[in-house]
């Protein structure tokens, strides 16, 4: 069903074209052009919450599709459209824009409307990449936003900038050129471009092991998973406090998303065979990270090595169903695996999202992340002290805040196919605890370490504003995650139905690991 | 009735946030008025609740108040179960933390001087305390009320979280924030179990909802689960579960944390970590009853853990010389008693324990407060004596808490041990002797502790020094009346509800059973066909052991800690001294702290520094990431040579090529 309205492309091309209108406006009214990139940023959500509200949750079909041609001779269209999966990550993104801009209010000083339209060019990269469904849009949205991250950290970073952008961006290209050259192989067994064309093609074993792994070097150094998570630490040390949100909260979804969107349906044999690797790599990502967390000295790098961490749990969750099948035959389990998963992207990104703002509160003020620098802050800044301690909990995954939902399913999920990998996943309890709460009774309690500290101002307005908010809704997810999962639940069940069918050609149908049923109702047309 | 259990929930909650927001706004006041009011209204409701339930036969409630998620099938809610048992903790909870309300008006009212100058940490203190101790209520009464393994879940983790912040309460002392780290790490040890136990049952009834699992378990008694070659599935969860009881009823050896929890304030110490929180795990297992009960190896290690907690934690209370943790000893004692009971398939003696041990521990804990109030916050008994005469009602009350504690006949606690001690000597799986000895004799050491401590505080020579001497006083009626208020059910509770409680199976029939108890373990079925009345239990109770034994420990300590001790007054050093390696073996509280700082706490801090360097700088970044750029590098130096610039170069390379390809394409 194409949408009448076309408003995938004003999510994505607004806060483009308003980021170049912000460019234009340049530095000479400095208040002027933060004023119009707020309101467009504020804008953009608003008009994303349209996505929110006519979604239709009872279907897995894609919604608000757009489709024009781009480039006839290659058969590559301008193709939209956003399924439960990835309209929440798009909402997510529009949500999260607004805090950066605001953040950065009257912190950046240098070039700020240059800052605030990178951001904003940012944005509406990001949601094109989730709403997609052609390849190559897919792809040039993918690269595109590689563009002004680079140019975040490297014009507004710190003084180690050139090494991390340099890093960031030959890790994060290293491993997309595979993916296009998976994409472009698609193209010549499919005559089309269309990722929903991919998800049917037919793929024999050896071609579905090359494409996994091709897409697995994209999306893993994406998310990242270990061991191509060196590059995040470092960005996030020397990115500005918005690109470290950006990063932390959107770009490591993208990743995850990928999973959902291109790995699992397009190559369902090849991951039933290769999962073993991600979940190893996953477990790894919890345990391993978790205790490299507890020694850091640097704030940043401690929530980025969290960030690792808890991404450990998506990919888990993502790719469970397997696991599942082979333990007891049935796919139960399997849905709340992903579930869960999804759901620990988007409290992710309201939690790493808050806990760099926070960082950036205290970086602000006294231009240190070490740790050591600090103590007692509490004493001159109780109120942040107070949304310190929520967000340390929330990243423990405490009960009643949106970090405890999607480790609790994966969890629940993950043991179902093996007690081992529950047992593993569930050291996050004591590990996330033990690495968060360290760092909160080092920075936050205590007496008054020095003279820096005791000369601390608490929050202002603008930063209450922004933690306040945060707040509110990783308690609504914690409390009430129902409308969150509810939008998922189709599109979800649609993929387990779609991953759990062998895809190899007839010649091979004995080595299926998966059922090889009927084609599934409804994936005709 | 859902509106009634509501508001039960939800006034504390709004109490605490009022205070907690407009704290500042509706000043202290306003602050304890608001919480009081909302904690009071919980507990008449509860109270009557209870009375519904006792004399109008009240019908079991058991339905969700609003759908969390629905996920893969199964649906996670927010519900409550109310039944008798649910009812007895409610009123227990909510009238301890009533009295704790009040009390720590008194308590409180000083804190300023509690906080260094200037630190804005401080501010607002009070209304800040009245928050989180109403909101503690909120969490627990959640906890103790829900229908559902998730929503248990919940209230666990919040009453954790609360009670992370009040140890942690005085934000800036360094002992606080150590103990409230240690805390909550040590019961996330206990919910790393718990979670699975959780994930246990999700995976094999596909529901959280209680009532439903009752109802299958007992076609899952005989399912195996292929892990460490094959265990009983009810064996698996059962455990699971009570390692997270073991951590927040701190069990040995998830323990460590409560002797440490002493840092908070002590309204705090004697809610949380004495009448509510802690009992938590107790209350879980009573309620998983149905699913104990399929499992006697879980019983086994429930019995062993608790009664090895029971007898030797009491014994290392002998040696403290803080008042608080002698107190606090003294709980992780009690909580080995009821978890033992649990063991022995005594579910009621066990929620029996819980409740009589609820009123005189807190009672004990609340004196204390008042004799540190007395004191100026100087907790060392070494440094008392004598303030009889300064403090009559706080001597009394504490007399009659020292009394119910070591099971004086008549007293509440006399009856609730006795029970549990009888129960545990009818019981028969394995472990039991072990547990019946322990805990008989763990009697005397309970009276030998206490009056210990009573006798170095209230009676003898006054050997603090004369500033404070001359300022001991009474503390004011906010912090007297709770105290008189708790220990009228501390002497009264135990004498008119044993016969409901145990013998007429007030919570094991009808058409809910609370508490289910198989036939083969019922262990209280002995007390309950000789019950001959109060009296009867009294007169039977006094020819058996433990009575000796109790009555042994308070003659004892009244002749070593008074009579002796007014003639030598190093007389306590000198029989630590005595003691020698005993002693330090005690004194070290058998080496439990220095070992988890040693191998968790350092080992942890060295794996980490381990996997970073050699990990993630030396291998990925260093031999990989840089290693490959390097080579890169090196490559591109040595290629680089290729293009020097110069056209002769380019030239000879280029003739060369053309004669090379020539020469293949020829010569095929």
């Amino acid at each position: 069903m194409e949408s009448v309205f076309p408003l995938l492309t004003l999510v994505i091309w607004l806060p483009i074209f308003g980021g170049m209108v912000v460019l234009a406006s340049g530095d000479r009214d400095t208040n002027l052009s933060k004023w119009i990139a707020l309101g467009i940023a504020v804008l953009t959500f608003l008009v994303s919450l349209g996505l929110w509200i006519g979604f239709d949750s009872a279907t897995a079909d894609m919604q608000f599709v757009e489709r024009g041609a781009w480039i006839p001779t290659f058969n590559v269209w301008y193709f939209l459209g956003v399924d439960g999966i990835s309209m929440p990550l798009i909402v997510l993104t529009t949500f999260i824009t607004i805090f950066v801009m605001v953040a950065g209010w009257d912190v950046i000083t240098y070039r700020p409307s240059q800052y605030m339209a990178a951001f904003l060019i940012m944005e509406g990269l990001m949601v094109g990449v989730f709403s997609a469904l052609d390849a190559i849009l897919f792809y040039v949205f993918w690269e595109a936003m590689l563009i002004p991250m680079f140019i975040i950290i490297g014009v507004w970073g710190g003084p180690n900038r050139v090494y991390a952008t340099i890093k960031f961006f030959l890790y994060t290209f290293f491993g997309s050129v595979f993916m296009l050259v998976a994409l472009i192989y698609m193209y010549f067994q499919a005559d089309s471009f269309s990722i929903l064309d991919f998800h049917e093609l037919e793929l024999g074993m050896s071609a579905q092991v090359l494409i996994f792994i091709a897409f697995l070097l994209a999306f893993a150094v994406k998310v990242p998973m270990f061991p191509v998570h060196t590059w995040l630490p470092d960005a996030h040390v020397e990115a500005p406090t918005g690109g470290s949100v950006i990063l932390a909260a959107i770009m490591l979804k993208i990743g995850g998303y990928g999973f959902l969107r291109f790995s699992l349906p397009i190559t369902p044999d090849a991951s039933a065979s290769l999962d073993w690797l991600i979940i190893a790599l996953s477990l790894i990502a919890v345990v391993y990270i978790g205790f490299v967390a507890l020694v850091q000295q640097d704030m940043k790098k401690l929530i980025a090595y969290s960030s690792i961490a808890h991404m450990g749990f998506v990919t888990l969750g993502f790719f469970i169903l397997f696991a599942l099948l082979r333990h007891s035959g049935e796919s139960t389990g399997a849905v709340m695996g992903i579930e869960g998963g999804m759901v620990q992207m988007i409290s992710h990104g309201f939690i790493s999202a808050a806990l760099f703002l926070c960082v950036g509160v205290l970086y602000d003020r006294m231009h240190s992340r070490q740790i050591a620098d600090y103590g007692g802050v509490i004493n001159t800044m109780p109120w942040f002290g107070g949304f310190m301690v929520f967000f340390a909990m929330s990243n423990a995954g405490l009960p009643g805040t949106s970090g405890f939902v999607g480790e609790f399913m994966v969890i629940l999920a993950a043991f179902r196919a093996d007690f081992w990998f529950a047992f593993l996943a569930a050291t996050t309890l004591v590990l996330a605890a033990a690495f968060t709460l360290w760092m909160v009774k080092r920075v936050v309690y205590g007496e008054v370490k020095n003279e820096k500290v005791a000369a601390l101002a608490d929050l202002n307005r603008r930063e209450v504003f922004n933690l306040g908010a945060l707040a509110a809704v990783v308690l609504l997810f914690g409390l009430w995650p129902a409308p969150l999962v509810d939008v998922m639940h189709k599109s979800v069940e649609h993929l387990v139905a779609q991953v759990s069918v062998c895809k190899l050609p007839a010649a091979q149908a004995a080595d299926c690991l998966l059922a090889r049923p009927a084609p599934v109702a409804f994936l005709a047309p | 009735m859902e509106k009634v259990y509501l508001t039960i929930v939800l006034a504390p909650l709004i109490g605490a946030l009022v205070a907690g927001f407009f704290g500042g706004r509706i000043g202290r006041r306003g602050a304890h008025s608001v919480t009081i009011l909302g904690v009071g209204l919980s507990t008449a409701l509860s109270f009557y609740v209870l009375a519904q339930f006792i004399w109008n036969d009240l019908p079991v409630f058991n339905d969700a108040v609003y759908t969390w998620m629905v996920s893969d099938g199964i649906r996670f809610e927010v519900g409550f179960l109310v039944d008798k048992l649910t009812a007895l903790m409610m009123t227990t909870v909510t009238f301890v933390s009533l009295m704790v309300h009040i009390y720590t008006i008194g308590y409180m009212a000083d804190d300023e001087h509690n906080w260094p100058h200037g630190s804005k940490a401080g501010t607002n203190s009070y209304q800040r305390f009245f928050s989180y101790i109403a909101l503690f209520t909120f969490a627990m009464l959640m906890l103790v009320m829900s229908n559902n393994f998730m929503q248990l879940f919940f209230g666990w983790e919040a009453v954790g979280l609360v009670s992370y912040l009040l140890i942690g309460f005085w934000s800036v002392r360094e002992s606080a924030i150590f103990a409230n780290l240690k805390a909550f790490l040590v019961n996330r040890v206990g919910d790393f179990g718990f979670i699975l136990g959780i994930a246990a049952i999700a995976m094999y009834f596909n529901t959280m909802d209680y009532a439903e699992v009752f109802a299958a378990a007992p076609g899952q008694a005989d399912t195996q689960v292929n892990l460490f070659g094959g265990v009983s599935l009810m064996s698996l969860i059962c455990i699971l579960l009570f390692i997270g009881a073991m951590g927040k009823s701190a069990q040995v050896p998830l323990h460590v944390w409560l002797p440490d929890s002493m840092e908070g304030p002590t309204p705090i110490s004697a809610l949380i970590h004495a009448a509510t929180m802690v009992t938590a795990g107790v209350f879980m297992v009573a309620r998983m009853s149905p699913l104990y009960e399929l499992s006697e190896t879980a019983l086994s290690f429930v019995m062993i853990v608790g009664a090895t907690t029971a007898f030797f934690m009491g014994l290392i209370g002998l040696v403290q010389s803080d008042i608080k943790r002698v107190v606090a000893y003294s709980t992780l004692s009690q909580l080995g008693y009821m978890v033992t009971a649990l063991g022995a398939s005594a579910y009621a003696a066990g929620i029996f324990h819980l409740m009589t041990h609820a009123f005189f521990k807190a009672l004990l804990f609340l004196a204390a407060g008042s004799v540190i109030i007395a004191m100026h916050h100087n907790q060392d008994i070494r440094e008392m004596g004598g303030l009889r005469k300064y403090m009559p009602i706080t001597w009394l009350t504490a007399l009659i808490g020292s009394l119910a504690l070591i099971g004086f006949p008549g007293f509440s606690g006399f009856f609730s041990k006795d029970a549990i001690i009888e129960a545990v000597s009818g019981a028969t799986i394995f472990g039991s002797g072990y547990a019946s000895v322990l805990l008989t004799f763990g009697v005397l050491i309970t009276a030998l502790y206490s009056f210990r401590m009573y006798f170095l505080v209230f009676h003898g020579k006054e050997r603090m020094d004369d500033h404070t001497r001359h300022h001991l006083h009474e503390t004011p009626w906010v912090v007297t009346v709770p105290l008189i208020l708790l220990a009228i059910p501390s002497v009264m509770i135990g004498w008119f509800t044993i016969e409901p409680l145990l013998v007429n199976d007030w919570l094991t029939s009808g058409d809910w059973h609370p508490i289910v108890v198989h036939h083969g373990h019922d262990t209280l079925h002995h007390l309950a066909d000789h019950w001959h009345g109060q009296w009867a239990f009294i007169q039977h109770g006094m020819t058996g052991l433990p009575f000796y034994l109790a009555m042994g420990g308070l003659f004892g300590a009244a002749f070593i800690w008074w009579l002796m001790f007014a003639r030598n007054p190093k007389l306590d050093e000198q029989i630590q001294a005595a003691g020698g390696p005993v002693t330090r073996l005690l004194l070290d509280k058998y080496g439990f702290d220095d070992f988890n700082q040693r191998v968790f706490g350092g080992g942890g801090q060295s794996l980490g520094n381990a996997l970073w360097n050699g990990g993630d700088r030396l291998f990925i970044d260093g031999a990989l990431v840089n290693g490959s750029a390097h080579s890169v590098g090196r490559l591109a130096g040595v290629v680089r040579h290729l293009q020097t610039g110069y056209l002769y170069h380019y030239a000879i390379a280029m003739i060369v090529g053309l004669v090379a390809l020539l020469t293949i394409f020829v010569g095929l």
